[in-house]
């Protein structure tokens, strides 16, 4: 075999054991949900092979799932919003800083060594009737009873936050790391005030770290149902949540399949538009 | 265009000094170059004076004013930094207006005097381009460009030079003083090249860790350094213990173990004064090599026999030992080299000698 032919080889050979695993533990499964949703579930509750679009034509017709689609959106945005406002600083803090920058960090990961479920019960002892907060009010006497803080949309986003928030900090931080320090020197030495050389020189250069973090706070938290679940009321149910009452309580596989296509779908067009106009590579073209 | 002026700056970090009690007199209009090894504080005394560090203690004055407290985007200085820090998500043209646009120029001013500055560093059509488009030497020539164009008063360049290569930095250093002539601005210039320092400065401070060793002309520091770092730092040099036997107006004279008595010129021998001991400093390129038994009419020879030849081509660099003394003789070829382990000898005239302090 030629010198050539094998480096043209090589790059598969590398990536081989990550595209098995990817192949079958994401694809087939994607092709089965695929096949699903174009079955039927008949009265007696059993699954009809086949392919009928009756799934497809409930889950597109009914307004009740476009309404809760409109709203999951919505939650998303509002997340990735705050994610943003709330972490750039943060990221701007982590990078700029120097020698406790690995400790930062560390603080910044620890959360990941916590189940994400038990992140989100937490918000429970600290917002519950008889949580934390409720008792220091009360024990301040600012209120006599407990209020209810709980179970409501901001407590949901409250929960996406404090889920998120490491994700966006850790995209804008690469971003900021990759910025060269003396960009900044060189902006004020030229006239520009710290926050004009920050505004000017600083923020677009990190952009696609916010880019990237948008995204990924956005994506995930679109897609989310434990903390609607836990920490949404009756009326807070997410598009995911419809997936998972069609599939764990009806166990109406079919239209779970389709209803989770959906939602793949609209996120996946979401994800090509931003590609398209807020792309990586439209803003990478400055970096060269 | 300012003087700039030191006066008695320190800069600590934590506990470390890496500026001892630096005094410094730049003149309106004045290239002079910090030149010293890396880490002797040449980089932090430029960012004090930009600036971008607080000096511990001590004063800097601009153009005669203090400007401790003037933070740095008020100080209207140029700053050309090593690795060129031009802005990559903005054109040329862009980078270069940068500063004007805090400068209150009006904006139909603004695109002429961003096409002169261009002019000047000799890359006129890149304006359209962005900064990763171009070369190291062409991003170099921007960022003077955009230091330029606001007319700074005084024009900082951190080792502007060091990341280009060899042919491309001698071309740059002709380019860089033809337009600091032309723009009469006072400039201090970093570098550890003895030769960029002694080919563009009008004032050479040499620096060796965090202290000034010495202020002079090139040629000053050149032919008569103030100590042994100065006198090995700028080119290689002969440095022999000796004793003071005899000083007069104009002469001091030495005594050598290998030499034998060596008489220096006294303006090359300051601060010698009741001495008894000095050191002799003869640069290599003024010890001669010359064959056993030739006429060295007007020099001072011992012999001597070649231990290492290092050729260059144009000359050649000899490692000789005299007694049990090695020296280096760097000299021109005549003819041929001479051979590893011939029989030679070493000569020099005394008035191409300096002297120092002992200690
Ligand atoms: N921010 C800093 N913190 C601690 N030490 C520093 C800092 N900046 C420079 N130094 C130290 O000060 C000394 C002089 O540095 P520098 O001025 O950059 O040297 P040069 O430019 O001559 O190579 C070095 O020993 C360096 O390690
Ligand atoms: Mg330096």
């Amino acid at each position: 075999m030629s010198i050539e032919a094998r480096e043209r080889r090589q790059p598969w050979i590398l990536l081989s054991p990550a595209l098995t695993t990817i192949g079958l533990l994401l694809f087939v499964p994607l092709l089965f949900i695929v096949v699903y949703s174009f079955w039927l579930r008949t009265a007696t509750g059993a699954d009809q092979a086949g392919f009928y679009l009756d799934n497809w034509r409930e889950a597109l017709s009914d307004p009740f799932y476009r309404d809760i689609l409109l709203f999951t959106l919505k939650i998303a945005a509002i997340t990735t919003l705050v994610c943003a406002v709330m972490g750039y600083p943060a990221a701007y803090f982590i990078a700029r800083s120097r020698g406790n920058k690995a400790i930062l960090l560390l603080l910044l990961m620890l959360p990941f060594w916590i189940s994400y479920i038990i992140r989100t019960m937490s918000w429970i002892n600290i917002l519950g009737v008889s949580g934390a907060l409720n008792s220091l009010l009360i024990w301040l006497g600012i209120i006599s009873e407990p209020m209810q803080m709980l179970y409501n949309q901001t407590t949901v986003i409250l929960g996406l936050v404090h889920f998120l928030l490491p994700f966006m900090i850790l995209n804008v931080f690469v971003s900021l790391e990759g910025i060269d320090v003396t960009l900044e020197d060189a902006a004020n030495s030229l006239g520009a005030t710290k926050w004009e050389a920050f505004l000017q020189v600083t923020l677009p250069l990190s952009l696609p770290g916010l880019a990237a973090g948008g995204l990924l706070c956005f994506v995930l938290g679109a897609g989310t149902y434990i903390t609607p679940l836990v920490l949404g009321g009756p009326t807070d149910a997410m598009f995911a949540n419809l997936v998972y009452e069609a599939i764990i309580t009806q166990l109406n596989w079919p239209l779970g399949s389709a209803l989770s296509l959906m939602l793949l779908v609209v996120l996946g067009v979401l994800v090509m538009i931003y590609n398209r106009y807020l792309g990586m590579a439209q803003l990478m073209k400055g970096l060269g | 265009m300012s003087s700039v002026t030191l006066q008695n700056v320190v800069k600590r970090f934590h506990r470390f000094t890496a500026v001892h009690e630096v005094n410094l007199e730049i003149p309106d209009g004045a290239f002079v170059t910090l030149l010293g090894p890396s880490g002797c504080g040449k980089t932090t005394n430029l960012r004090m004076i930009a600036g971008l560090l607080d000096p511990t203690e001590g004063e800097i004055l601009i153009g005669g004013k203090r400007v401790n407290d003037v933070p740095i985007h008020k100080r209207n200085l140029g700053i050309v930094f090593q690795n060129y820090a031009l802005f990559p998500h903005k054109t040329v043209a862009e980078n270069v207006a940068f500063g004007l646009k805090y400068r209150d120029v009006p904006k139909a001013e603004i695109a002429g005097r961003v096409q002169k500055a261009l002019d000047l560093v000799q890359l006129p059509d890149v304006g359209t381009r962005y900064p990763k488009a171009l070369s190291g030497g062409q991003q170099q020539r921007i960022a003077l460009a955009r230091a330029i164009v606001i007319e700074p008063d005084v024009l900082l360049l951190d080792e502007p030079l060091s990341a280009l290569d060899a042919n491309l930095r001698e071309d740059m250093r002709v380019e860089l003083k033809r337009i600091q002539e032309q723009i009469g601005v006072t400039t201090v210039f970093v570098t550890h090249d003895q030769s960029e320092a002694l080919a563009m400065s009008d004032r050479i401070v040499v620096m060796s860790a965090g202290r000034i060793e010495q202020v002079g002309t090139p040629e000053e520091v050149y032919n008569t350094p103030a100590s042994e770092f100065v006198a090995s730092f700028l080119g290689a040099s002969n440095i022999l213990p000796a004793r003071i036997t005899g000083q007069d107006a104009d002469t001091v004279h030495l005594e050598d173990p290998l030499f034998g008595a060596v008489p220096v010129p006294a303006a090359k021998a300051p601060a010698l004064a009741g001495a008894s001991r000095a050191k002799l400093v003869l640069r290599a390129e003024k010890l001669q090599i010359v064959a056993a038994g030739a006429p060295t009419p007007g020099m001072i020879a011992a012999p001597a026999f070649v231990e290492t030849v290092d050729y260059q081509g144009q000359t050649v660099r000899y490692f000789v030992r005299v007694g049990n003394t090695q020296m280096q003789a760097i000299n021109m070829i005549d003819e041929r080299p001479y051979a590893q382990g011939e029989a030679v000898q070493a000569a020099f005239r005394p008035k191409d000698c300096a002297a120092l302090p002992e200690s």
